[in-house]
């Protein structure tokens, strides 16, 4: 019995070792959730958004791929908040730089590359992967093999830096190396406060696949320079009209 | 001391001469330069016409224009005689390696050796005028064993330019004794004395003379006749930054390449370190034994003087070099160079600052070269509304924007590099359209922002202005479109432009 009950601590030590090395570092105490992505963050070991790692977002119509710039923006706001430019790789570029800036980015602080093609922009993501000095590394392909992956993982091993590859138009997904699979769908807005027009960014977040974590589906928005999952928001907005009853 | 031979050139309207090169109207003026010296203002240079009037350097001004009625005056630049001179100096190291400048008014060429390669003295010595009279200058110049006598022969010899070696007594005979570059004072008192000619006094017993005219008088003497040495003060042509490496063996291996690179490398940024300076541009240049030659070229975002990083530079097209039979000689030459910002050493840390990273430029350097410095893009804002012209790019690295990112008007996440049309129903002229089809596909619009009328800028192209809408359809996809021109005109016509997050 005695001896399960070690065999079970050395294995969740090594768990632990193995979890750090894959690049989810556990949360310092206190310092709360990082990205502020709330309850999605839970998915994830150690409820921690994995940033030493590679990330793969499928988008399958333009559509999905604004959608998916927003919450990358929401992102890379937090990544870029230490200092540190982005490299932005693609082979057609639509992203508009001056959107970035209502996600509270400094565009001038994104460098693009416009690859001839799609093998090039691996190279240059795994050339730039190996810096250390970069926030993140944002690549735009259609395909990545097992292989290429993989070498784009190790390269974050040593780096440290994140990277995002954005598969547009993907004919096959495959297997990868790459610690989390994510699809960003557009979601009709929530008119704000009864005001006519279009709302703030609404998404519906599917995390397809996470290593050693749990899949799942969220509705997010972005409102006032933060995410917002949806129920957190009905649920303080419950509270805040309690409140106001209570005291009418 | 000996075998030495020495070129003085005279320019004895230097001011005046530049000024007319640089005003041609003054060609056939009388001019001055005048400047202020002790409450009055004193000619500091006349040209040949205003001389040839009367009018001599250390003038007052109003003498000069009493003289001439309606004398043009020019303020003197203080220091332009030295930057002149400075110029013509490092114009004329084309003629000899050692080129000394002669304040106020001259230069000094040690032209030891030089003068064959232009098919003599004499040859050597017109071309050199001909060539500085040529570019507009009054230029005297003279050749002798010492820097004393060529000067005395470029101001006041009469006879002929080029002293013979070893003749300079004789040739300093008929000159005045102000030939001797001595002070004014000194001159005026040997004219005083009788001495018209240098012959009159140069046998005389040297304590005498020295008695009576001061040891600095001795030395210029004996600087002119060759008994005394005269050291020059040169002009420090400027280096090109280069590096040769001859080989034994021609070198036909990658890594015999790779090893001659770091060699050169190594040796150009030991020099470029210690004048503070980094490689902007290098160009490698490979001699084959064939004849033939490769030449292989890198270029940095910032200054670099580390041979590791200019390595990995060079590295990446070491393969585009084919050495063939093989390479006898490597050259390394660095044509733009820029200060290396030591600062900027201290800023850098593993977490990085943004764009002045260094990890981040060494590795925009790499694929500038791999994959061409046109491929690598940022972005600045621009104060325009037109949502193609809003943002340029940016110039550099470290450039900054000039003005704010604006925030208060939606932009989409995704622009279309050009408008695509749709078709659209909608009920009221200046509404947003009911629905529109792109790409076949039917879009209901659910929701839909108040439009923003976007201008074209008139004084650069004529069209028509845009009127965009930001709309989301029933399923919560989100459009930028526009109509472009009035609704009731016939071009007017609908378009979508971008895709919102």
């Amino acid at each position: 019995m005695e001896l399960s009950n070690t065999k079970k601590e050395i294995f969740s030590r090594l768990q632990q070792e193995i979890l750090l090395l894959e690049g989810f570092k556990p949360l310092s105490k206190g310092s709360g959730s990082r990205f502020g992505l709330g309850k999605i963050e839970n998915a994830f070991p150690n409820s921690v958004f994995p940033t030493a790692a590679i990330h793969e977002f499928i988008n399958t119509e333009t559509e999905h791929a604004a959608a998916c710039s927003g919450f990358l923006a929401g992102i890379l706001k937090t990544l870029m908040s230490q200092g540190g430019a982005c490299l932005w790789i693609s082979t057609s570029r639509k992203l508009f730089p001056p959107s970035l800036s209502m996600f509270n980015i400094a565009p001038e602080r994104i460098i693009f590359i416009d690859a001839k093609e799609e093998k090039e922009v691996l190279w240059v993501m795994e050339q730039a992967l190996k810096c250390e000095g970069l926030a993140a590394v944002i690549a735009e392909v259609q395909e990545i093999s097992i292989i290429q992956s993989r070498r784009l993982q190790l390269a974050v091993e040593s780096s440290k830096g994140t990277g995002f590859i954005l598969r547009n138009d993907p004919r096959k997904l495959g297997a990868n190396t790459c610690v989390a699979r994510w699809k960003i769908s557009p979601l009709p807005s929530e008119p704000e406060d009864e005001l006519p027009g279009v709302g703030f960014p609404r998404w519906q977040v599917d995390l397809l696949r996470v290593r050693n974590g749990n899949p799942g589906s969220w509705e997010l928005e972005w409102a006032a320079d933060q995410f917002i999952t949806i129920e957190e928001k009905t649920v303080t907005e419950i509270m805040e009209r309690r409140i106001a009853g209570h005291y009418a | 001391m000996t075998n030495q031979r020495f070129v003085s050139l005279w320019f004895r309207y230097l001011l005046t001469d530049w000024l007319t090169l640089k005003r041609p109207e003054l060609k056939n003026l009388s001019f001055v330069i005048a400047a202020p010296v002790r409450n009055r203002v004193v000619v500091v240079a006349a040209n040949s016409l205003a001389e040839a009037a009367g009018v001599h350097t250390g003038m007052a001004l109003a003498d000069a224009n009493a003289i001439i009625p309606g004398l043009e005056v020019v303020s003197h630049v203080s220091g332009q005689e030295a930057k002149l001179l400075n110029a013509l100096g490092e114009w004329c190291i084309r003629y000899s390696p050692q080129v000394a400048i002669d304040f106020p008014e001259g230069l000094i060429l040690d032209i030891s050796g030089c003068a064959h390669l232009w098919g003599g003295e004499r040859e050597y010595l017109k071309e050199i005028v001909t060539r500085l009279i040529s570019k507009g200058y009054h230029v005297r110049g003279a050749m002798a064993d010492t820097v004393g006598t060529a000067w005395a022969v470029a101001r006041y010899g009469k006879v002929r330019p080029i002293i013979a070696p070893g003749e300079q007594e004789q040739a300093l005979y008929p000159l005045p004794p102000a030939a001797l570059r001595l002070e004014a004072v000194v001159a005026e008192r040997l004219l005083k004395l009788g001495f018209h000619t240098i012959k009159s006094f140069i046998h005389t017993g040297r304590t005498a003379l020295r008695r009576r005219f001061g040891q600095d008088f001795i030395l210029k003497l004996d600087q002119a006749l060759g008994n005394e040495d005269e050291p020059l003060q040169l002009l420090q042509p400027i280096e090109p930054y280069a590096e040769r490496l001859p080989c034994l063996e021609p070198i036909r291996t990658r890594e015999g390449i790779a090893l001659a690179i770091k060699e050169l490398l190594e040796r150009l940024c030991k020099r470029l370190y210690t004048d503070k300076k980094g490689i902007l541009t290098a160009v490698l240049k490979c001699y084959r034994i064939d004849g033939g030659m490769v030449q292989v070229q890198i270029g940095s975002n910032h200054p670099a003087n580390q041979v590791m990083r200019l390595f990995k530079l060079f590295e990446l097209k070491i393969e585009t070099i084919k050495p063939k039979l093989g390479i006898e000689l490597f050259t390394l030459e660095a044509p733009k160079v820029g200060e290396t910002d030591t600062e900027q050493e201290f800023l850098w840390s593993p977490e990085g600052c943004g764009l002045a990273d260094k990890g981040l430029a060494e590795l925009l350097d790499t694929l500038a070269n791999k994959i061409g410095a046109d491929k690598i893009h940022r972005y600045l804002p621009e104060e325009r509304h037109w949502p193609e012209q809003s943002i340029r790019l940016a110039s550099s690295l470290d450039e900054q924007p000039a003005t704010v990112w604006r925030k208060d008007r939606p932009r989409p996440s995704l622009l279309l590099p050009r408008p695509e049309k749709i078709e659209v129903s909608s009920i009221l002229p200046d509404n947003p359209p009911m629905l529109f089809i792109y790409k076949g596909v039917r879009h209901i619009i659910k929701k839909a922002d108040d439009a923003e009328r976007i201008e074209r800028s008139w004084w650069e192209d004529q069209g028509q202005h845009r009127d965009y809408y930001v709309v989301e359809d029933e399923e919560g996809r989100r459009y930028w479109v526009f109509r472009s021109g009035h609704y009731n005109d016939e071009r007017a016509g609908w378009y979508l432009h971008g895709f919102f997050a």
